[in-house]
């Protein structure tokens, strides 16, 4: 079987005046077509590091990276803005909505940059999107007039409009309650069953345990890679979770 | 299997996974955003942002008013100098006695000074003077006019039949002297417009007679109306034979046997000619009496109608330069407001240029996109300022203070020079959109 992603030793070094910092020292793993996987680690640990790359919006320093068969590692800015086009679906923690845009333009603003399909069948096709995340009364509103989890319901119809290789996710429930992060992690493992290849990097627990399997970062190396059903057999799960607080104090507490 | 053999097996698979990547790097090649479709975001922004749009095209706008106006207005002023200057026909050369001032000194105006029929006759010489087509001699006085109870003072001009072609005078109703009228020196005269309602308010003037100078004089015709206002204009003027005027009406001194005269209309042959016509006349002029060749001692003076209309078409189109330069600053101002607006636009929408490269945009679709965005802004500044400018020209016309002359050629300049400047300064900002490093622009606050 060939996989979705095949990364190998893949390392990246920022340069910092003349300080070098190794956000990434090589890793290697492979993901297959249809898994559900989460990245996780603490805070600089590399996970959003990782995660540009894997997204095609950074080019490694070393190592090499091949996505559903394309050296993406040797791949020139126009033809990785082609590949972020056509292979990868992203949802992001703010969601990035076009606040002019109702929903249905904003699901369709990757088949434009797609091109050669007739705006009717864009239309069509980004209606079918929200249609699939369950908001298919909502096509024209604009962001404003939804809920956050709504408009992240948005988001992950625009990442699915163009049928992507792979659904990537940086922290997508970070910026929504308890509740709402339950319902779009449920729509994750819906998507991921009916086989979508689920990428997801987060730093909870809890949004980590909706994932089937774990890759662990720290210090920009891979710790573990393990099933997420035996993540927690050998550790003790915390019994009382820090109480989570709003995004932008997270942001601050971060260093 | 030998190792020779999966050697082989491996080299086509090999060989088969670059052809299905080239043919994978084809098709994502193959793909990408129309213009058209880039254009349209462009719009969308600028239609979602009406009052934004407005003040940053508003620049613009004003600049390109005020270039369509001020050319209007400054090509409408020269096209009437030029009109009035040559209203009384063209090419000409004006001859008069007395020497124009030089070095200072006017000699006298003597005997020797005067012009004569004779000059007159000398300068028709088509062997003497090539370039000259046609010599009207004239003589000028003024005089007062009565027709039963009414009554005009009206300048006189004494005139041959050729006067007409040389001023290109048009006859409104009857005719122009004839060359019998102006041989036996009969009593006729020919009104001016003016003049003609003065004398006659219900019309009906040719074949009347009137009273000229206590004589009585019949009306042959009409002139039309110039319509000018200008000075020395024929609607407030009268024409009769020039040896009536000089015999009977002004009593014209002989000179040397030949009437004298108070100026010669020289008419060239073509505009081009008129220089050589005027070098000719001075040296026919110089010979016969006897002055000396270089110049030094003419006692007349010719005033060429080309050099005068020279001058002015050069002082009236460095108005205009000036004008439109300054015009044109306005409109250089209003590209630099757009390359401002466009600047800080970038900034504010660092994250939806991170999104959309995010989402597949490459470099040179938001290059595109920003660069539509300032050409629709001047697009839209130039249109709305041609409109305006126009509408300045047209009403300025109306309050009848200037004409103004409109053209499609300073209007197509002026869109053109705002859609340039629209495209030059919109190349910054959209260089700084393109480059912005997707990464960073997601994360941007
Ligand atoms: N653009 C950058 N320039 C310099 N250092 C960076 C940059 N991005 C990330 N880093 C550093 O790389 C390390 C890993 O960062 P990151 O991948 O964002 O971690 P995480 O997402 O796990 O919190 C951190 O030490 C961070 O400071
Ligand atoms: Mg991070």
């Amino acid at each position: 079987m060939q996989s979705m992603i095949k990364v190998r030793d893949l390392a990246r070094t920022y340069q910092m005046g003349d300080i070098e910092i190794h956000a990434l020292r090589g890793v290697s793993f492979d993901i297959h077509r249809g898994e559900f996987v989460a990245i996780i680690g603490p805070s600089g640990s590399g996970k959003s590091t990782l995660m540009n790359l894997i997204g095609c919006l950074d080019t490694p320093s070393a190592g090499s990276y091949e996505l559903d068969g394309l050296p993406v590692d040797l791949l020139d800015t126009e033809l990785l803005a082609a590949v972020r086009n056509r292979k990868i679906g992203f949802v992001f923690q703010q969601f990035h909505l076009l606040a002019r845009g109702t929903a249905l333009a904003n699901v369709a603003l990757p088949l434009a940059y797609r091109g050669g399909i007739s705006s009717h069948e864009r239309l069509e096709r980004a209606a079918a999107a929200l249609e699939r995340v369950g908001l298919g009364n909502r096509l024209d509103h604009r962001p404003h007039q939804l809920s956050g989890g709504q408009q992240q319901r948005v988001a992950i119809a625009r990442a699915l409009v163009n049928d992507p290789a792979l659904l990537l996710a940086d922290e997508p429930t970070g910026a929504l309650d308890t509740a709402t992060s339950a319902e779009i992690l449920g729509l994750f493992s819906d998507l991921n069953r009916s086989g979508m290849t689920v990428v997801l990097v987060t730093h909870e627990p809890d949004v980590a345990r909706a994932t089937r399997r774990l890759l662990e970062i720290r210090d920009g190396r891979l710790m573990r890679d393990v099933p997420t059903s035996e993540a927690w057999t050998s550790q003790p799960v915390p019994a009382q979770r820090r109480r989570r607080l709003p995004v932008r104090q997270q942001w601050r507490i971060a260093p | 299997m030998t190792a020779q053999d999966s050697a082989g097996e491996l080299g086509t698979l090999r060989a088969h996974e670059a052809a299905t990547l080239d043919a994978a790097i084809d098709d994502l090649l193959a793909g990408g955003i129309s213009w058209r479709e880039t254009a349209h975001f462009a719009f969308e922004t600028l239609r979602t942002n009406p009052v934004r749009t407005l003040l940053t095209a508003l620049g613009v706008l004003i600049g390109v008013a005020a270039v369509i106006a001020l050319l209007a207005i400054g090509r409408g002023s020269q096209e009437s100098i030029t009109s009035s200057i040559t209203a009384n026909g063209a090419n000409l050369i004006t001859l008069r006695p007395g020497a124009s001032t030089s070095g200072g000194v006017r000699s006298a105006v003597g005997e020797s000074g005067s012009l004569t029929l004779d000059d007159a006759e000398a300068l028709a010489d088509p062997m003497r003077a090539p370039n000259v087509a046609l010599v009207s001699p004239e003589y000028n006085g003024s005089a007062q006019l009565v027709a039963g109870s009414n009554n005009a003072n009206a300048r006189v001009t004494g005139a041959t039949p050729v006067y007409a072609e040389v001023h290109n005078t048009t006859v409104e109703e009857g005719g122009f002297l004839t060359e019998a009228q102006h041989r036996s020196a009969e009593n006729v005269v020919i009104l001016g417009a003016n003049i003609a309602t003065t004398l006659f308010p219900d019309g009906g003037a040719v074949g009347e007679q009137v009273r000229l100078s206590g004589q009585n004089f019949t009306v042959i015709g009409v002139l039309k109306s110039s319509g000018g206002t200008g000075f020395g204009s024929v609607d407030d003027g009268v024409i009769v034979p020039l040896t009536t005027a000089q015999r009977k009406l002004f009593g014209a001194r002989a000179v040397g046997g030949s009437w004298s005269v108070s100026t010669i209309v020289v008419q060239a042959t073509s505009a081009e000619t008129v220089d050589a016509a005027a070098e000719e006349v001075a040296t026919i002029l110089r010979e016969d009496h006897d002055l000396p060749a270089d110049g030094s001692g003419d006692t007349f003076s010719a005033i060429n109608q080309q050099t005068i209309l020279e001058t002015v078409t050069q002082t009236t189109q460095l108005l205009t330069l000036f004008l439109g330069a300054i015009a044109a600053i306005s409109l250089l101002v209003g590209g630099i407001g757009i390359m401002n607006i466009m600047l800080v636009s970038v900034r504010e929408r660092t994250r939806e240029i991170g999104l959309r490269k995010a989402l597949g945009a490459k470099e040179s679709d938001i290059l595109l996109q920003f660069l539509f965005e300032s050409l629709a802004l001047s697009g839209v500044g130039g249109l709305a300022g041609l409109i305006l400018g126009s509408a300045i020209a047209l009403s300025v016309n109306l309050t009848g203070l200037v004409t103004v002359s409109l053209s499609w050629d300073v209007a197509l300049l002026a869109f053109g020079f705002a859609l340039a400047v629209g495209l030059f300064f919109g190349i910054a900002p959209a260089r700084s959109a393109a480059k912005l490093d997707p990464i960073v622009a997601l994360r941007y606050e």
